[in-house]
């Protein structure tokens, strides 16, 4: 098949989006395709439209390229895409949208409120603050409504800290999360297509169970798959994982992330385009179940079809 | 942070964050002229490997170069090394084993810190001034190792246009620097990439010749005055380091390419090399005038920048406010990168500063790069003031560095 590649872009994710790409464009050849690596640019319609691909592999990340701007795109461009469509990326990168949607369906999420920089610079908002944290607890998360990875996510433990976490989260969008931090087992369920992987966990290493960042750097965590949970705990963490992937209208693939505390799993995010190099997350979790990572990527190219 | 500067190899992006000299305006017809040599009198030789230590004629060259900054040396006391950083790599393999110490900048050149680390120095930084690393905390810190039958292995400084500070150490410290290093018999490393690169003042004694070569190893690179892409630098030390320098760089990588140290070597031997940096010496000076124009005109109240005589980097300080990781998140999106303060610590500090090149960018873009970090900036602090009622300014003072 002829597979437009795209990779790259604009978003602060573009590194993990280059190696996702250059590891996906080495199992599309030898799967047999032919491949065309395409970064976003402004000759990227003209390059689409000259190369005619069958299909086009959607290897971004953040902004852009996960949010349904390249998605709208290509499906008026009349090229079929993997991954989630344009209405499912933009739910899932919104993941203030995302938590409104879970509650609706009864999913379960820690509480949260939203901000927008807007509402704090504009409309006096940060006289509300006191209520939001009756409303959410401490510690919180404050975060970004719209950025991969930790980027931008600070733990806050007192009031005072919370100024400087919102600015923190406010550099990375122009809305920010406060959510009430669940202490409990970090989980990721994959699914691709209508199979659900086995459940991967990440064991924080540092001995700073708030430090996100520390995580996400190589040696910050250990992930173990299947992750060792009970019977009546594995079950319920893998129908609330679907459950999340479902409502918010997924296809293809996507990574839902959940915490696994006293009161049962609650999901935080589902990333609609997750890390495809070779030691990410679903591509671990597939491995888990016996799909190799060439396997994994012609599943998800057929799934798009 | 490493994955967000992933960005900033897209066209669009002003990078503000490299260390990159500016090789547009170098001579096609100069590099046609050494090529066209090369073919015509040495084809089979710069297709072979060298000896180890460089060629003869290219460490002759490199005694030459020193030599307009007012340093001896001895040819035999010269190894060629691919680029200053195999420079610094070489000597830190050389001297460090696990848990030595090692004493640098505060800041410091962000690219010594991996290498640093990953031979495992227990790194001490000393902070910097307008003059560059506080003599006075040097003392102090090597009397508390003393105390602790501490010592270090040997001192890192970038004492002429610091990269990442763009400071200078002053002579009084120079001389009581390398006093330092004779009493306490520690070495000190002198990095000087950025030396010939004066734009303005007189110039400064290295360390190297002040204290003759006993206790000060001296590293130097042409990446700044020529090429970076030729890939050559060189470490002058004593014999019992050198012979430990090559025997590691024979480990690394053999020899430094014979090809671009013929080149480099004939190049220098023409003579008119000071030519082209007086050219860069111009160019520069005019990027540097139009960042610190730019940032007196759009950096927030409050911010400090250092105004360097030389070299490629300008070092500011935001409010403290403001962390410039955060910052340089906000400035991407606006297609402009520095690099963050923190990278040029091994302990953290440095959050609010950042390090800006004025040597890799042309002065429009400079000057708009500058723009749109300051407005950056500005929408950050009066998002914290709207939070919390208060701007956390420190006092207008006369020497805050805000030009």
């Amino acid at each position: 098949m002829k597979v437009a590649l795209l990779q790259g872009g604009r978003s602060l994710e573009r590194g993990v989006s280059l190696r996702s790409g250059s590891r996906v464009t080495e199992a599309l050849l030898d799967l047999g395709h032919e491949v065309e690596p395409m970064d976003l640019g402004p000759d990227l319609v003209s390059r689409l439209q000259t190369f005619d691909p069958e299909v086009a592999f959607i290897a971004l990340h953040g902004t852009e390229g996960e949010d349904g701007t390249v998605q709208a795109l290509l499906e008026l461009l009349g090229i079929p895409h993997t991954g989630p469509g344009v209405a499912a990326c933009q739910r899932c990168m919104d993941k203030s949208l995302a938590k409104y949607i879970f509650r609706e369906n009864g999913i379960p999420t820690p509480d949260w409120v939203t901000y927008s920089e807007a509402s704090i610079r504009d409309f006096g908002a940060a006289s509300t603050f006191p209520r939001a944290l009756e409303t959410v607890g401490l510690p919180l998360v404050a975060k970004p409504a719209s950025q991969g990875s930790s980027l931008g996510v600070k733990v806050v433990t007192s009031e005072s800290e919370l100024p400087a976490a919102l600015m923190t989260a406010l550099s990375y969008d122009d809305r920010a999360l406060l959510e009430t931090w669940i202490s409990g087992r970090e989980l990721a369920v994959s699914v691709l297509g209508d199979e659900v992987l086995p459940t991967v966990e990440a064991i924080p290493t540092g001995s700073n169970a708030y430090d996100f960042e520390a995580r996400y750097e190589i040696g910050g965590a250990e992930f173990v798959c299947p992750a060792e949970l009970g019977d009546g705990s594995a079950e319920e963490v893998t129908r609330v994982a679907l459950e999340a992937y479902e409502a918010l209208g997924c296809s293809g693939f996507s990574r839902v992330d959940l915490i696994l505390g006293d009161e049962g799993p609650q999901v935080l995010e589902v990333n609609a385009i997750p890390g495809l190099t070779e030691t990410s997350l679903l591509p671990q979790a597939a491995e888990a179940a016996g799909v190799g990572f060439d396997e994994m990527v012609e599943k998800i190219l057929r799934l798009a079809l | 942070m490493r994955d967000m500067m992933a960005i900033t190899a897209r066209p669009e992006v002003i990078s503000l964050a490299g260390g990159l000299p500016d090789t547009s305006t170098f001579p096609p017809e100069t590099f046609a002229a050494q090529m066209d040599r090369i073919a015509h009198s040495s084809v089979a030789e710069v297709l072979q490997y060298g000896p180890t230590e460089g060629l003869e004629s290219m460490r002759s060259q490199i005694v030459a170069v020193m030599g307009e900054e007012g340093t001896r040396v001895d040819a035999t006391d010269v190894t060629v090394t691919t680029g200053g950083q195999q420079a610094i790599d070489l000597i830190t393999k050389a001297l460090i084993d696990p848990g030595d110490i090692l004493i640098c900048d505060a800041p410091t050149y962000p690219g010594a810190i991996p290498t640093f680390c990953s031979y495992e120095a227990d790194v001490i930084q000393i902070e910097c001034d307008g003059d560059g690393m506080r003599i006075d905390l040097l003392e102090e810190t090597l009397a508390e190792l003393a105390a602790g039958g501490r010592r270090p292995k040997f001192i890192y400084s970038v004492p002429t246009f610091q990269n990442p500070g763009g400071v200078t150490l002053s002579l009084e410290r120079r001389r009581r620097l390398v006093e330092i290093a004779r009493e306490n018999e520690i070495l000190v490393v002198e990095d000087n990439p950025y030396g010939l690169l004066r734009y303005e003042g007189e110039s400064l004694p290295t360390l190297y010749s002040l204290d003759g070569g006993s206790y000060v190893v001296y590293l130097g690179t042409f990446s700044k005055i020529l090429s970076a892409g030729l890939r050559i630098g060189w470490i002058v030390a004593p014999t019992p380091i050198r012979e430990k320098v090559v025997l590691g760089k024979q480990a690394a990588d053999l020899c430094t390419s014979t090809l671009t140290q013929h080149f480099a070597a004939q190049y220098f031997k023409d003579g008119r090399w000071l030519d082209y940096v007086d050219d860069l010496i111009g160019v520069y000076r005019s990027r540097r005038d139009a960042m610190l124009g730019a940032m007196s005109e759009y950096f927030p109240h409050g911010a400090t920048w250092t105004r360097p005589e030389g070299g490629l980097f300008v070092w500011a300080t935001m409010p403290e406010v403001i962390n410039t990781e955060d910052l340089l998140a906000k400035a991407l999106t606006k297609s402009v990168a520095f690099v963050p303060g923190t990278s040029a610590y091994v302990d953290g500090r440095g959050t609010s500063s950042m390090r800006l090149n004025f040597s890799g960018v042309t002065e429009d873009r400079i000057i708009e790069g500058i723009r749109r970090i300051g407005e950056a900036a500005g929408e950050q602090m009066f998002l914290y003031e709207t939070m919390t009622g208060e701007m956390r300014l420190p006092p207008l003072d006369s020497d805050g560095g805000a030009g």
